[in-house]
């Protein structure tokens, strides 16, 4: 089957402040994606802060120069459109998609808050207060919460970039005050420490001078040193468990060290793939063999990164897999399977057409995460700010479908049990 | 610098793409619609499920890619990765969905492989048994999840002896399903007559539908199908408390009556709900969330059904506050139903509503799940044009007309899932609460 190739234009320049900028225009849709990038996650919030660059994402909503609180959401809902942020490990992202008669009036909102968050000491207390329902909601009041990204860092890494949590626990959210916000925002959401993004139905020559007029004064910061986050491989094997209160049933998540997906991205897409030769679907090596064979796990995954985004991730990071096991599930007999398998691969290679077939349904899923106008502004965003290469999504379906059979056994062959890190999940009873 | 808020530039208007449809004489009815963005297709089949037994239906989901009497499920699997597609079923009271995409220059390819299942799907015992087990073992970890018990309850206040008031069965209940069973439930009810298939994608839509017909105009029609008796109208009732200790958040459920889609008042129900809670700058989200800190992501929608509709307010509060929650989800409730809103507050939920239509509209995706959902209900893709001329047309008046009909808290019922030992006493302070 052939890869097809995607041709979205992508126009880049830099303002004299230092914001980097990228258009991509199709007006395919009345509609567009504006997506604004801080070069800064979790793994850049001080020790005695965990949670706090979530907890400054929220703040970024509570109002700004020009806008009272409330106001961000009101005038992008008030055109008709959406938005949101999130905090990853290594950047924090801000977006709306809206129909593109409401285009400047987006550039007007992320340029205000790019100048300055209000920052009060009563916004602080009550997203403090969203912030711990939220944690509530996704880790504290559900089974496997915060299972496997916030429980398998820890058992693999020793520097507190690394392993701490990145929701942050109670203590050191209600820890915080609003000159940490201040200080947060100053040394990191400076603009030379971010990319806008625009996609969609968009004129390259207009679109550009509205940039020009609301971004142009955003007073020019430097960008902070990016510290070097790196950390040795493991050379012996590290396995923990916990027990979950919630959890009816047995998990088990297993992660090894993969090379650096920016600086040796064509070492680290081999990974990318076997990823999904081992998982994607019922013909791929672990469902087949463990879901379907053996019955030894009920589900499989597996993925790049602690937040499964292949290429918005920087070094170290890893490649994950977990299984959910039945009532009666071994953890050893799962990771003894993950070991075989990777061996299988390692030694014997693929089978007739399995590497093209797993190829051909990668480029499906990257393309229709593409077809979202945000999808798009979002992923060029990313690439610029990590790579300075947007034009990149073009070309991810076809870089993928010419990594080789010998590449995919050579990755397998990596993944041995002694750089391994697993977290298991034992059941604390389920049904309350 | 720019200090005041630019205008909006003039409204984008809602142009539908280009498609085609045409019924099959056996009942099935394609409509292939063309969006040439992405060199995808997406396919959505929906096949009436009214009235099939519930531990069937949901096992024959997870089943019916299992193998046919030519193909492995893990053949069926690979041939569908060649040209990057994949498929998935689901089944609910209302239908049976297939869901799925590929390369557009596979989805011949996945058709064929479709029809495959659709005429063949053979049921291994083996597979079967297998999935029996995942399935038994999904419904355990859902019984853990906060969300889905009270999605229980609330199901079982709401809808009483209704094929609608349980929709997951018990664990025993599928373990009890034999592959005879889905052989059979698939020889009654996996047939064209009533079935709708959508295809979207970067292609011709005439030509979508000749390859549509090709490959299923074979497919056994099987007389017409079953039709759910109406969901019976919501009776307000004191508060239903359900257990679990433990439990650090509660999970607030308030069900009221709403309107079906056609409905003349279904536009102005809409506005009411987004002034309610619909969104995030609605009074509702603003009160619990932004001024008091209370949760999370509060929401509220109108959920349609083809027996039904109904509007359902949804909140994971902190234990402690689970009382004043409910106090200020009453109040701006009440407050709705006995004040008509504010003429800003009508237009910013109108342009909400609008700007939403052409987003869901902007991907293959969305196009495809649109039109697979209006054709459960005979709509097709022109109502999105409908709608969005009644949500123009819709004034003060009729909105604060359709709020004290629908939003008004004593037509509501209310459902709260917490630890009952914490809450019970300041909830029945503001509720009578069932006993």
């Amino acid at each position: 089957m052939q890869i097809p190739r995607t041709h979205y234009q992508v126009e880049r320049f830099t303002l004299p402040n230092g914001l980097r900028v990228v258009l991509s225009p199709d007006r395919s849709a009345p509609v567009v994606g504006v997506a604004v990038v801080y070069d800064v996650g979790i793994r850049s919030e001080p020790e005695g802060r965990t949670g706090f660059a979530h907890l400054f994402e929220h703040l970024m909503f509570q109002g700004s120069t020009n806008l009272e609180k409330l106001a961000h959401f009101r005038h992008v809902q008030g055109a008709g459109g959406t938005f949101n942020g999130s905090t990853h490990l290594d950047y924090t992202d801000y977006f709306e998609t809206v129909p593109s008669n409401a285009l400047e009036r987006m550039l007007f909102l992320e340029a205000d808050r790019m100048r300055g968050p209000r920052l009060t000491e009563e916004n602080l207390q009550n997203q403090i207060d969203v912030v711990k329902e939220e944690i509530r909601v996704n880790v504290l009041n559900r089974p496997y919460g915060g299972f496997p990204w916030l429980k398998l860092p820890p058992v693999m890494f020793d520097t507190f970039p690394n392993a701490h949590d990145g929701y942050g626990s109670f203590t050191d959210l209600e820890a915080a005050t609003v000159s940490d916000a201040a200080e947060f925002f100053d040394r990191y959401y400076a603009c030379g420490n971010a990319t806008l993004s625009v996609s969609g139905d968009l004129d390259l020559d207009e679109t550009r001078k509205l940039i020009e007029k609301h971004f142009g004064d955003v007073p020019s910061r430097p960008a902070p040193q990016r510290p070097d986050f790196d950390e040795p491989d493991l050379s012996e094997e590290r396995r923990e468990s916990y027990v979950d209160a919630l959890a009816p049933l047995p998990a088990i998540a297993a992660a090894w060290r993969v090379p650096n997906p920016i600086t040796k991205f064509g070492e680290y897409l081999p990974y990318v793939v076997l990823a999904e030769v081992l998982t994607d679907g019922e013909a791929s090596r672990l469902v087949e063999r463990m879901v379907l064979k053996d019955r030894s796990v009920t589900s499989v995954g597996g993925y790049l990164g602690f937040m499964g985004e292949p290429f918005e991730v920087r070094d170290p990071t890893a490649l994950l897999l977990q299984a959910h096991m039945p009532p009666q599930g071994s953890a050893d007999k799962v990771l003894a399977t993950f070991d075989e398998e990777l061996d299988r691969l390692a030694n014997d290679g693929l089978a007739p057409g399995e590497l093209a077939r797993t190829q051909a349904r990668m480029a499906t899923h990257l393309l229709r995460e593409t077809d979202a106008v945000l999808g798009r502004a979002l992923r060029m965003a990313v690439l610029e700010l990590q790579r300075g290469n947007p034009g990149l999504l073009n070309d991810l379906p076809h870089q993928l479908s010419e990594v080789t059979e010998e590449q995919i056994r050579q990755a397998a062959a990596a993944l041995r049990p002694n750089r391994r890190a697993s977290i298991e999940v034992m059941p604390g009873g389920g049904q309350s | 610098m720019t200090t005041t808020l630019p205008d909006l530039d003039e409204n984008r208007p809602l142009t539908l793409p280009l498609q085609a449809e045409v019924t099959l004489p056996n009942g099935l009815t394609i409509i292939a619609i063309q969006r040439r963005s992405v060199p995808l297709a997406e396919v959505r089949l929906r096949v009436p499920f009214a009235e099939t037994p519930l531990a069937p239906s949901s096992l024959i989901s997870q089943t019916l890619l299992s193998g046919t009497s030519k193909k492995s499920t893990v053949e069926i699997a690979a041939e569908l990765q060649t040209v990057g597609g994949g498929l998935n079923a689901a089944a609910d009271p209302d239908r049976l969905l297939v869901s799925g995409n590929a390369l557009v220059t596979g989805v011949d390819r996945l058709l064929e492989l479709l029809a495959e299942v659709l005429f063949e799907a053979s049921y291994p015992d083996h597979e079967v048994d297998t999935e029996r087990d995942r399935l038994a073992d999904r419904i355990q970890v859902a019984l853990s999840q906060p969300s889905h018990l009270a999605r229980v309850a609330l199901l079982k206040r709401m809808y009483g002896t209704h094929p609608y008031a349980v929709q997951t069965p018990s664990v025993e209940e599928v373990r009890a399903v034999s592959p005879q069973d889905l052989r059979n439930l698939h020889a009654q009810r996996v047939k064209a007559a009533g079935a709708t298939l959508v295809i979207v994608g970067d292609l011709d839509p005439e030509e979508a539908l000749a390859a549509a017909e090709r490959h299923l105009g074979a497919w056994d029609g099987g007389g017409s199908p079953l039709v759910l008796p109406d969901a019976p109208a919501l009776v307000p009732g004191p508060l239903v408390l359900a257990d679990r200790p433990g439990a650090v958040q509660s999970s607030l459920r308030i069900a009221l009556p709403a309107v079906r889609r056609t409905d003349p008042d279904h536009a102005a129900l809409q506005l009411a709900n987004l002034v309610f809670g619909g969104y995030f700058s609605s009074r509702w989200v603003e009160n619990i969330r932004e001024d008091k800190g209370y949760t999370y992501g509060p929401h509220s929608s109108i959920e349609h059904s083809v027996a039904g509709s109904s509007l359902v307010v949804s909140a994971e509060v902190a234990t402690e506050v689970t009382a004043p929650a409910l106090v200020e989800t009453l109040y701006e409730l009440g407050r709705l139903a006995s004040l008509p809103p504010a003429e800003a507050e009508l237009e910013q939920a109108r342009q909400y509503a609008l700007g939403t239509l052409q987003l869901g509209m902007s991907t293959q995706a969305g196009l495809a799940g649109l039109a697979s959902t209006y054709a459960g209900f005979g709509l097709r893709l022109n109502y999105l044009a409908e709608h969005a001329a009644r949500l123009q047309a819709a004034t003060l008046d009729d909105v604060r007309r359709v709020a004290r009909d629908h939003l008004a808290p004593a037509r509501g019922a209310v459902v709260v899932l917490g630890d009952a030992s914490k809450i019970r006493d300041e909830v029945a302070a503001i509720l009578p609460v069932a006993s």
